[in-house]
């Protein structure tokens, strides 16, 4: 689902659960969600691979950073 | 003989003065009795204080020493724990009325490697409830207040054992660390607070938070009293004290800066200070090497999807049944968590790979990383927000800021004290070392100590 159609079932669902002081957490981790949802490291099913090249290289062995304790 | 700076000296002074017959363990204990009977009823720093076991455990401890069996340099010393960790026999609360009538029925293995080295255990202190908060405020049994400031909070979520060994009422306390909840408070009242990698120190009998993310720690008053703890709880504790190896030398250094996320939003009175310790480490000889983690900006967003969902299945029969007996903000937060995607948190644990190579790349060309630990001074207790570069920024996600990436990628982690803000409250400045090298971070942080 988007997030926006998860915010607002989210917050129906706050509301009809007399949780109104969730609204503002609820909106606020959509934000977040949908910052995590645009990260370059995403897999995306239609090229293949991540997003981006960068995070491409970075997954496999053998690059900075990889395989230390 | 006069000890009467008894409750302020550090544990290797103790126990110099105990085996030298200065001082007895009951003598130390009963001092830290005093000062929690003292200072205790202002700062809220202890939710059971136990005397009458404490006394019990010193007058063995003397008992054992004048027969020859030393246990160590933490024999005879008093200890506290947060209230989330287990004791046999004693409640653990978690600073929630969800917890009430709960009795541990076992120790917490950093309990019994505690007692092992002959700890005194003086008591279990306050926390925010759950561990669920950066402020120590939202708990069953009252806010802690900072010892400096008691209109501010002491961070938390280890607030009342930060506030406890700032204040002298115990030499040291063990508490816990998801998003900074040993480093939070350490800073906030101005001691040490080391969370050690991840996985080191063993978790049974703690209350958890969040698995993936959950660290067990020590706070003290200074890196050879860290040192001292962290061994004990790792399970080696002959280990000699810090101070008797090899001195690492500030010249030696290579510390690395990460500016870019870390230093953008700092109070600027905490700038200074951080600033003032960057220039003393580079009088003392240490480089400063600048440093990256290019997906910074992502921390937040990740650690909310571990973290969030994590506490809420702990949690979820509970708040079903027994809602309004959680604090209001901690349930709404893990009301929140319950709404978290599945498809939301793998993506999180994929960020949090990303991260964990990025800190090791930036560790690459340098000893340590070098960072301020907390964006503000410890706020005003029952703000939710505060002004910081025109903007008002909430409290929450502030204090988190600068000290949730180490517990999502399991480096170790230490704060120590800079010197005071212009407003005379404490600040912190962090040192991170290599994964599952603590010891290495504990003699880099020795060399940087203000001391």
């Amino acid at each position: 689902m988007t997030v926006q159609s998860w915010l607002e079932a989210a917050l129906a669902d706050a509301e009809a659960r007399g949780l109104a002081d969730l609204r503002p957490l609820l909106r606020s981790l959509a934000e977040a969600t949908a910052l995590l949802r645009r990260a370059d490291w995403n897999e995306d099913a239609e090229r293949g691979g991540q997003r981006s090249a960068a995070a491409a290289r970075q997954r496999r062995p053998g690059t900075s950073g990889d395989g230390q304790r | 003989m006069d000890n009467a700076d008894l409750p302020a000296v550090s544990i290797g002074e103790l126990a110099t003065r105990i085996r030298s017959g200065r001082v007895s363990a009951a003598d130390a204990t009963e001092a830290c009795l005093e000062k929690i009977a003292r200072d205790n009823p202002g700062l809220n720093a202890f939710i059971t204080v136990l005397a009458d076991e404490a006394r019990a455990q010193a007058r063995q401890s003397d008992q054992e020493l004048s027969a020859g069996r030393d246990r160590g340099p933490l024999h005879g010393v008093p200890v506290s724990l947060k209230d989330l960790i287990d004791v046999r026999g004693v409640p653990t609360t978690a600073a929630s009325r969800v917890r009430g009538g709960h009795v541990a029925s076992r120790d917490a293995t950093v309990v019994t490697r505690l007692r092992e080295a002959g700890a005194v255990l003086i008591g279990k202190c306050n926390l925010h409830e759950f561990a669920f908060g950066t402020t120590s405020e939202d708990s069953a049994f009252g806010p802690v207040r900072n010892p400096i400031d008691p209109s501010r909070s002491a961070g938390g979520s280890s607030g009342g054992s930060a506030a406890a060994v700032a204040t002298g009422m115990a030499f040291a306390s063990i508490g816990t660390d998801t998003g900074g909840s040993i480093r939070i408070p350490a800073a906030a009242c101005g001691c040490v607070g080391l969370k050690p990698s991840y996985g080191e120190i063993p978790c049974d009998g703690v209350v958890p938070l969040s698995r993936s993310l959950d660290h067990v720690g020590p706070l003290a008053r200074s890196v050879d009293d860290a040192w001292l703890v962290y061994h004990a709880i790792a399970g080696t504790p002959a280990v000699a004290p810090l101070a008797m190896r090899d001195r690492t030398a500030p010249s030696s250094l290579r510390l690395g800066l990460a500016e870019p996320y870390f230093c953008e939003v700092l109070d600027e009175e905490v700038r200074s200070a951080f600033e003032a310790e960057r220039a003393r480490l580079e009088r003392a000889g240490a480089r400063i090497v600048h440093v990256e983690v290019p997906h910074a900006h992502e921390i937040a967003s990740i650690y909310l999807h571990i973290q969030l969902p994590e506490a809420s299945a702990y949690h979820a029969s509970v708040l079903e049944r027994r809602p309004g007996d959680y604090t209001r903000s901690v349930r709404l937060r893990l009301e929140l968590g319950r709404y978290v995607l599945a498809e939301d948190y793998l993506r999180a644990l994929e960020g949090r790979e990303v991260l964990r190579r990025e800190v090791d790349a930036a560790l690459e060309g340098c000893d340590a990383l070098l960072l301020p630990t907390l964006p503000i001074p410890a706020p005003r207790l029952g703000a939710s927000a505060v002004a910081l570069g025109g903007r008002n920024e909430p409290v929450r996600g502030l204090m988190l800021r600068l000290t949730q990436l180490f517990d999502l990628t399991g480096h170790p982690a230490v704060t120590l004290p800079c010197s005071r803000t212009a407003s005379l409250m404490p600040c912190g400045f962090q040192l991170v070392g290599r994964r599952d090298q603590t010891t290495g971070l504990l003699e880099i942080a020795r060399a940087c100590e203000n001391r």
